[in-house]
């Protein structure tokens, strides 16, 4: 897709969306929430992923990370400082991470990646246990569900916009000589490690906002809230099924996957994780390309 | 289980058939979204689900509820599950709210999910009965959520109690003043024991442990060992259900017997008693019954018989008095949600835990303390009508 058509399908999505806020009832505009949370989140996980094609389970970690700036800074200064301090965290996080595991490739770094949430959950808990004094946190902050709807637009449009920039960036291509062979983009004289830190802390920083913007609407986290490993595994398979190999590839595994998820939760409540299990092997077996690549093969 | 619920369920569905299209005369729809599968889950089934299908049930079966000028409407369920997950939580509640327009929301099991769930419940206007929520700073909630309630009071409360349980034993007993302090890292773990501290250090208690240890923490035997060592008179864990369970059945093998030996949540689940049988005889818990009460014994009959095993001794039987005082006040004033939260705020309810009011939206008056004495799980701490403790704990018994 050449980049003016992007660019404009990009904003007139965003724009249609904050047009039919006033018509959506709390149901609807929960279920957009829901759709704008995971695009924002599998855009920024394919964002790394996609072109190194480095398996990570580090989202929730990302994720969770922002939600604790929230809880800790939400209510000591102004909510804009507290995005920005959100993205600042995760980023700083990332590259430190990365200096450290992104020499580990294929199966490696997806454990590696898995732990890391883990890690920092036992380290919140430790930390709150030890100098703050419990381990839940209130997040009293005044952000209603409608900001929340709003602030998850921009973050879409700012994850696109970045991720269109990074692939007409020098940087874009590095990361694509990494993913198709590491030891032949090193002998091109590619600084790989540098590349692959610097494009982890975008992706990261991203994700620490979405979480630090999610946070209000529960009003109370706690580590196991925060670092929950199942927002890993549905951006991991959302954005495959989409195809993590284009820009707009994860949101065409986001959108029908929270459609499903929101037909299966309703009707067969009981049934939920049978089905959700189903599903996901279809997906493995049927589409392994994603949906862009089906898209794709068509033309 | 799934047959009873199953039938409660056919026998509601043929009612909602049955009754027009009055909104008047027509069934009263109460939703919930509850933890079926995921970490919470064990606790949800213990002591929420069961209370919501027992109570459900006993209500269609007289008739359904009752609402001012005498007539009956039959109760309509609306289920789902929130898999643990606070902003599943929040999407089911919102979804019961506005598509499923049900006239009542129950809320779901735990503190993280219930404050979820407060703020939507909160815009919506529908009265909050949390249960299985406990936390110090209730009291700002109140003001910042009143349609909320809490019938289950403070952690602070809790560990209080127990320490003047622990001083009348000192004064009539004889017990003396060594404590080993264990605690779990999570909320109402480090609550109780911040709380607990305090209140030991102030009456004058000497502690001679303090630890902590992880949620989820497997051996806790090098934990008990210490204890052991420390010899002391009375042993507290402020733990969780699979660390009380643990924590136990280490101190049994260690034959670790301090005359007074005290595990938090979980001691009170009928499970701990099917696991220790005759080993549970005097050890003490969070929570406690009134089982002198007939409507107690009534519950716990009846509790029985329709889900298959009797209630844990302590959330449960506040469970299923949160929603007798639901019941109680749509009897009084309909199913108007202002009117009903002015009710519950404001009224005094009979139910099988005694006489409830509301103070502040906060139920403070209740037992703290329970003892394992024969088959039941007495409240031996707090307030309202105690046992007397059984004293010392007899020794463990080889398994």
């Amino acid at each position: 897709m050449n980049s003016p058509i992007f660019l404009a399908a990009v904003a007139a999505i965003a724009g249609a969306f904050a047009l039919v806020q006033p018509h959506l009832g709390p149901f609807w505009q929960s279920l957009l929430i829901n759709i704008l949370m995971y695009t924002a989140l599998a855009t920024a996980w394919a964002l790394f992923s996609g072109p190194t094609r480095y398996v990570s389970l580090a989202t929730a970690a990302f994720f969770g990370l922002g939600a604790y700036t929230m809880a800790f800074l939400g209510e000591a200064m102004p909510l804009p400082m507290v995005y920005l301090s959100a993205a600042v965290i995760g980023a700083v996080v990332a590259a430190i991470v990365g200096l450290s595991t992104l020499r580990l490739s294929g199966v490696y770094f997806v454990i590696f990646t898995f732990g890391l949430a883990e890690l920092i959950r036992q380290l919140v808990t430790w930390a709150e246990a030890k100098f703050g004094g419990t381990v839940g946190r209130f997040v009293f902050v005044p952000v209603s569900p409608t900001d929340i709807y709003f602030m998850l637009i921009a973050a879409c449009v700012a994850v696109f916009a970045l991720g269109w920039w990074v692939q007409r960036s020098r940087l874009g291509w590095a990361l694509r000589a990494i993913g198709e062979d590491e030891t032949v983009a090193r002998h091109a004289g590619i600084d790989v490690t540098r590349a692959k830190v610097l494009l982890f802390s975008l992706s990261a920083s991203v994700m620490s906002v979405v979480g630090c913007i999610m946070a209000p609407r529960w009003t109370y986290i706690d580590a196991t809230i925060a670092f929950n490993p199942i927002i890993s595994f549905q951006v991991l398979i959302m954005a495959l099924l989409g195809g993590a190999a284009r820009l707009y590839g994860p949101v065409l595994g986001v959108v029908p996957l929270a459609i499903l998820f929101e037909l299966l939760q309703a009707n067969f409540p009981n049934h939920f994780s049978i089905l959700l299990g189903a599903v996901f092997l279809a997906v493995v077996y049927l589409v392994p390309r994603g949906v862009a690549g089906l898209l794709e093969k068509r033309r | 289980m799934n047959t009873t619920r199953r039938a409660a369920l056919g026998g509601i569905a043929s009612a909602a058939i049955i009754s027009t299209a009055h909104a008047q005369t027509g069934p009263i729809r109460i939703g919930y979204s509850i933890s079926r599968t995921g970490p919470n889950a064990g606790g949800a089934n213990v002591t929420t689900l069961p209370n919501y299908q027992l109570w459900v049930r006993t209500v269609n079966e007289a008739g359904g509820l009752r609402v001012p000028g005498g007539a009956r409407r039959q109760i309509e369920v609306v289920e789902y599950d929130d898999r643990s997950q606070s902003e599943e939580a929040v999407r089911n509640v919102d979804r019961l709210i506005n598509q499923d327009r049900v006239d009542f929301v129950l809320p779901p099991w735990g503190t993280g999910l219930n404050l979820a769930v407060g703020a939507v419940l909160n815009r919506g206007g529908h009265p909050h009965l949390a249960v299985t929520s406990v936390t110090e700073r209730i009291p700002e909630l109140v003001q910042r959520w009143p349609n909320a309630f809490f019938f289950l009071g403070r952690s602070s409360a809790a560990s209080e109690a127990l320490v003047t349980t622990l001083q009348g034993l000192q004064r009539g007993q004889g017990l003396g003043n060594t404590v080993a302090l264990a605690s779990v890292q999570d909320q109402f773990g480090i609550e109780l024991v911040n709380a607990g501290r305090a209140a030991l250090n102030r009456a004058g208690f000497r502690i001679v442990m303090d630890r902590q240890y992880p949620l989820g923490q497997q051996d806790l035997a090098p934990l008990l060992a210490e204890a052991a060592r420390a010899n002391p008179e009375i042993f507290i864990a402020f733990s969780y259900p699979p660390d009380t369970l643990a924590i136990t059945e280490q101190a049994r093998i260690a034959n670790f017997n301090p005359r007074v030996f005290y595990t938090a949540v979980g001691t009170a689940f009928p499970l701990f008693r099917q696991r220790f049988a005759a080993n549970a005889e005097g050890v003490m818990g969070i929570g406690g019954v009134d089982i002198s009460s007939p409507r107690i014994r009534d519950y716990v009959a009846r509790h029985t018989q329709v889900v298959g095993r009797p209630p844990d001794g302590w959330a449960s039987p506040v469970t299923y008095a949160s929603l007798e005082v639901l019941e109680q006040a749509i009897a009084q004033v309909g199913t108007d949600r202002a009117a009903l939260i002015r009710a519950i705020g404001s009224g005094t309810f009979d139910t099988i835990v005694g006489s409830i009011r509301m103070e502040n939206n906060q139920r403070i008056a209740q037992p703290w303390v329970g003892q394992w004495q024969g088959e039941n799980f007495v409240a031996v701490g707090g307030a309202g009508t105690l046992t007397p403790v059984q004293f010392p704990k007899p020794a463990w018994r080889p398994a």
